[in-house]
């Protein structure tokens, strides 16, 4: 296999400190570390009110009647809101289909619906407010899976649909369907000398992100908003806030404040809508933050899955077919579902080789909690299945599963099922190669350490419930692909503002975009590539929002790829109007101007063969070059909505996992001891992030694993642990050690040949664990996450 | 009610506190020191730890009347809190537990004001320093609570195995990082304190 592909040739910028490439440190650092950094949370007004969301206490229900007198009679009140209060036409907001009731309307579809807002003084105040809104609810029967959804008398969990999915789907309780066929997976099906067939249940996985749902809204002078808000894509919360409030997209003035982590969570939108009408109509700045019990309710989910797959194999080991079904559970409203259902399709082969394939993707409207985006969108519930198959396969057939992965790895130059070549390198035997590679931990630490055996390290830990009595080791492995960027012929574009002056005696570059950071790095990167692209070592962010063009979404792995190919384009540009000045005003100084290869670094001109022409600050003087400019990558097309085939998406992502795990089989505790990770990144533009995304990336995939689920009541559709005590995320101590290796093949299509990154790690991580357990326990092990009871069979019901 | 305590070395005075009102809404909310932060206000997380007398605790569930002329140090006050300690005691923490700060001595410092325009704090302290290093910082939403956990952990016992840090910061919540990076700050600020010896 070729692991050749140097990044593309970098010239530019490479004697300048700080750019691409290097561990430069956040530059929000500091503010971070002193308390200083101003979270959405933070904010504070003078003569602010607190905003406060009554939400349903029922899943599924008529609302008869709605009485706010106790309410709005409250003292330190000033306004309490219903359906009836909004003020223009436009009452629905969503990201794809607008079914999402800003508050409820005659009707609520899951447990913790908004129906009223109050703004008050105090936030306790707005609080018992609230309490004393009395709504009369006539339950209805919850639709809670598919076979209540698509039975013949379901009821609709939206009637009258009119979405531009409604025409494909076969029942309207199904939000889209993405079948996928090629070859022919029967007759394939025929050669095979084993066939493995599995069901498999994901459960639904909160974000968890610690920095609750919050902003300020404050009414300005011209009628308008301004809202400060913590959010993954400023200019799409803008879309769809705007035409609620009846105000054009000016006059609402959205900055982004700090944001305390996403990961998809705050894609929907949450408190805005909210925030900004209790602010018009008190003509007050209103402050809300949802506490974590409402934080439950005030986002999407991961969408919990039932899959069902089919594979077959022959004797030496070589994949003949497979055949899926993927049953995605979107709860109430449609959010991310469609292209979450694209992404499970298309991706749910994995990165193997397989000609002959019947793939079937749904997501479904129930009365569960609604489902969207969190990392690895889709990906991430047909890598739990698809190598859980795999390793099935390779039992059966007596090969090691390593090696059985690898007989059937996709390359550069694979087919997908969607038809779409691979482009760029597929080193998917290499990661797994490199990963088993790793030497083991060792063996029995309890055993040999004797009396300085340390408990923590055991399954257990500080319970000290096991010595090393009853506990035994399992190693699993896994590997999966995640598709990088908007797909499906999304118009997936960014805009980065740049401008270069001389500030104090220095030229200092000014970036400007709409990208939120949401712990991700992207400031770091941002300032690395303008001091790659325009040779200096001063740069300023500055802060996001909707006075500069928009960034997309900081999700689907894509801003270092799309903001910051954004920002490298309109810095090419700038730094070619700095030349341009320059020619103009020292050209006729030296013919090099006129012939040679000109660059910027460390602040002066040079020629390609690094001779000084002239210094930016003589250049620029006092003139000052900025551009705006969008940026797009190269585009995609929709799926056939019967075939599935187009090239949908941009670029691939793969990373493969090792998990270590020592089970103390009495009484199902486990302990993963190393989760080790191997990555290829393309280009790490900042190695010290890059290992970063990754570590945080496995860790995800540990906690829905072995800990992290919501638990929705299947006779109410209630949730039932919306709290960090009943919904576990890993601490220090349930996460082990992640070594991380990065492999850095270029991808000639993308900026530098980088590769996005923050998702696949969360992809194999589950799988491996969960093949580390089976193998430790020889149990099936179908769902995640696996629970006590689950390893013990003491399972209830 | 009106409530008098000491924050960060100086004496603070809250009127009108709402009987219900945890010292962590007193700090973000009156005090205008919105650094310890409210990620879950159950004590699950450990995003609003801070020192109540030098012992750390989830200013979430500490009501705003129990601190009354009692010393509470924030991550806003950690730099300042820091360097006392190292004036007092060179060499940094010590396993003996003769060498923390006194209430006494806490009393004596004041933290010094940052500058909100340009977002340039004064020193930062060791652990500060380490986790900015480290790349232990993503959103930095949990990062306040770790730092005061990390510096008690470090001025208690200057150098932890691995598993005295995952037990010291086991009650602190982080959803970016996967704790390596936060593992390797505290190993990097312990390493820094021991060469400074």
């Amino acid at each position: 296999m070729a692991t050749t592909g140097t990044p593309t040739n970098i010239t530019q910028g490479s004697k300048t400190k700080g750019g691409i490439g290097e561990s430069t440190l956040r530059p929000d650092g500091t503010l971070k570390v002193t308390g200083e950094f101003a979270y959405s949370s933070d904010m504070w007004h003078e003569d602010m009110l607190w905003g406060q969301t009554l939400r349903s206490t029922v899943a599924h229900a008529e609302i008869r009647s709605i009485d706010i007198s106790e309410a709005v009679a409250m003292p330190g009140v000033y306004a309490v809101l219903t359906y009836d209060d909004l003020p223009t036409e436009v009452k629905n907001y969503g990201l794809e289909i607008q079914d999402t009731p800003v508050l409820a309307h005659g009707k609520v579809r899951h447990h913790g619906e908004p129906v009223a807002l109050v703004a008050a003084d105090h936030p306790e105040t707005a609080r018992r407010a609230a309490a004393k809104i009395k709504i009369e609810y006539v339950e209805l029967p919850v639709i809670t899976d598919e076979a209540s959804a698509t039975a013949p008398d379901a009821i609709l969990v939206h009637e009258g649909r009119d979405d531009h999915h409604i025409g494909h789907v076969p029942h309207p309780n199904i939000v889209h369907r993405q079948p996928i066929v090629r070859g022919n997976a029967d007759e394939a099906a025929k050669r095979a000398d084993v066939i493995v067939k599995g069901e498999y249940t994901f459960g639904m996985q909160d974000q968890a992100f610690l920095g609750p749902e919050s902003g300020l809204a404050v009414p300005s002078e011209d009628g308008g908003v301004e809202l400060y808000v913590a959010t993954q894509w400023l200019h799409s919360d803008l879309k769809q806030i705007a035409p609620v409030l009846g105000l054009p997209e000016e006059k609402v003035r959205m900055t982004l404040s700090g944001v305390g982590g996403a990961f998809g969570g705050r894609e929907d939108i949450s408190m805005q809508i909210h925030a900004c009408l209790l602010a018009l109509r008190t003509g007050k700045p209103v402050k809300i933050v949802y506490n974590r019990f409402e934080s439950f309710f005030g986002h999407v989910h991961r969408h919990p899955a039932k899959l069902y797959y089919e594979h077959g194999a022959t004797k030496d080991g070589k994949l003949t077919h497979m055949k899926c079904k993927i049953v995605l559970d979107g709860g109430a409203y449609a959010s991310a579902s469609p292209a979450v259902v694209g992404n499970a399709s298309s991706l749910s082969v994995g990165p193997y080789v397989i000609d002959d394939v019947d793939i079937e993707a749904i997501a479904l409207y129930t009365n569960n909690p609604p489902c969207g985006a969190m990392r690895g969108f889709g990906a991430v519930q047909a890598c739990f299945a698809y190598e859980a198959q795999m390793d099935k396969l390779a039992a059966k057939l007596g090969i090691d599963p390593v090696e059985f992965r690898q007989l059937n790895a996709m390359e550069q130059g694979t087919i997908m099922p969607t038809g779409q070549p691979v482009d760029s390198p597929a080193p998917v035997a290499e990661l797994l190669r490199r990963i088993k590679a790793r030497p083991l931990p060792p063996e029995q630490q309890w055993a040999t350490a004797g009396e300085q055996a340390d408990v923590r390290a055991l399954p257990g830990g500080l319970s000290n419930t096991t010595h090393g009595e009853g506990v035994v080791r399992g190693v699993g492995y896994a590997v999966g692909i995640k598709n990088v960027g908007f797909s499906e012929g999304f118009d997936d574009y960014s805009t980065a503002k740049v401008r270069m002056e001389v500030v104090g005696g220095e030229p200092v570059a000014t970036v400007h975009t709409a990208m939120a950071e949401v712990g991700q790095g992207g400031v770091t990167v941002h300032a690395q590539i303008a001091r790659t692209e325009l040779g200096v070592t001063q740069v300023t962010i500055h802060p996001a929002d909707t006075q500069v063009g928009s960034a997309g979404s900081t999700s689907a792995s894509r801003q270092t790829y799309v903001t910051g190919g954004a920002v490298k384009n309109t810095c090419e540009h700038v730094r070619e109007a700095v030349l341009e000045i320059g020619r103009r005003k020292f050209g006729s100084y030296h013919p090099a101007w006129a012939t040679a290869e000109l660059l910027l670094e460390g602040g002066k001109v040079v020629t390609d063969g690094g001779e000084v022409l002239a210094d930016l600050v003589d250049v620029l003087e006092d003139e000052a070059v900025e551009l705006e400019l969008e940026w797009r990558h190269r585009p995609t097309e929709a799926f056939d909505l019967r075939t599935g085939q187009g090239n949908g998406h941009v670029q691939y992502s793969f990373a493969a996992h090792r998990a270590v795990v020592e089970v103390d089989t009495e009484l199902g505790l486990v302990k993963v001891v190393e989760l080790a990770v191997a990555q290829d990144v393309g280009k790490a533009l900042n190695p010290l992030s890059v290992v970063g995304q990754i570590q945080g990336g496995t860790t995800q995939g540990l906690g829905v694993a072995v800990m992290e689920e919501i638990i929705v009541d299947p006779k109410t559709a209630k949730v039932r642990n919306p709290s960090f005590t009943d919904y576990l995320i890993p601490t220090i101590l349930d996460t082990p050690t992640i070594p991380v290796d990065v492999l850095e093949l270029a991808d000639e299509h993308a900026p530098y040949g980088l590769r996005g990154i923050g998702e696949a790690p969360t992809l194999s991580s589950t799988p491996a664990v969960l093949a580390a357990i089976r193998n430790a326990t020889g149990l099936e092990l179908n769902r995640t996450p696996v629970r006590p009871e689950h390893l013990t069979g003491t399972e209830s019901s | 009610m009106r409530v008098n305590f000491t924050v960060n070395g100086r004496k603070q005075e809250a009127d009108d506190v709402w009987e219900g009102e945890s010292l962590l809404y007193v700090l973000r909310e009156r005090m205008g020191l919105p650094g310890s932060k409210n990620a879950c206000e159950q004590g699950e997380c450990g995003s609003c730890t801070v020192r109540l007398d030098g012992v750390p605790v989830c200013s979430c569930l500490v009501a705003a009347g129990q601190v009354e002329g009692r010393e509470v140090v924030t991550v806003e006050g950690l730099a300042d809190y820091a360097k006392h300690r190292e004036d007092a005691h060179p060499g940094g923490g010590c396993a003996s537990g003769a060498c923390g700060t006194s209430i006494d001595a806490a009393q004596r410092w004041q933290a010094k004001p940052v500058d909100g325009q340009t977002g340039e704090a004064g020193a930062l302290s060791p652990i500060q320093q380490a986790f900015i290093d480290a790349g232990a910082v993503q959103c930095g939403f949990c990062t306040p609570g770790l730092l005061v956990a990390a510096d008690e952990l470090l001025e208690r016992n200057a150098s932890p195995s691995d598993q005295d840090i995952r037990e010291a910061l086991s009650g602190n919540l982080c959803r970016c990082t996967g704790y390596e990076k936060i593992l390797d700050a505290v190993r990097l600020a312990a390493a820094r304190q021991e060469e400074a010896v």
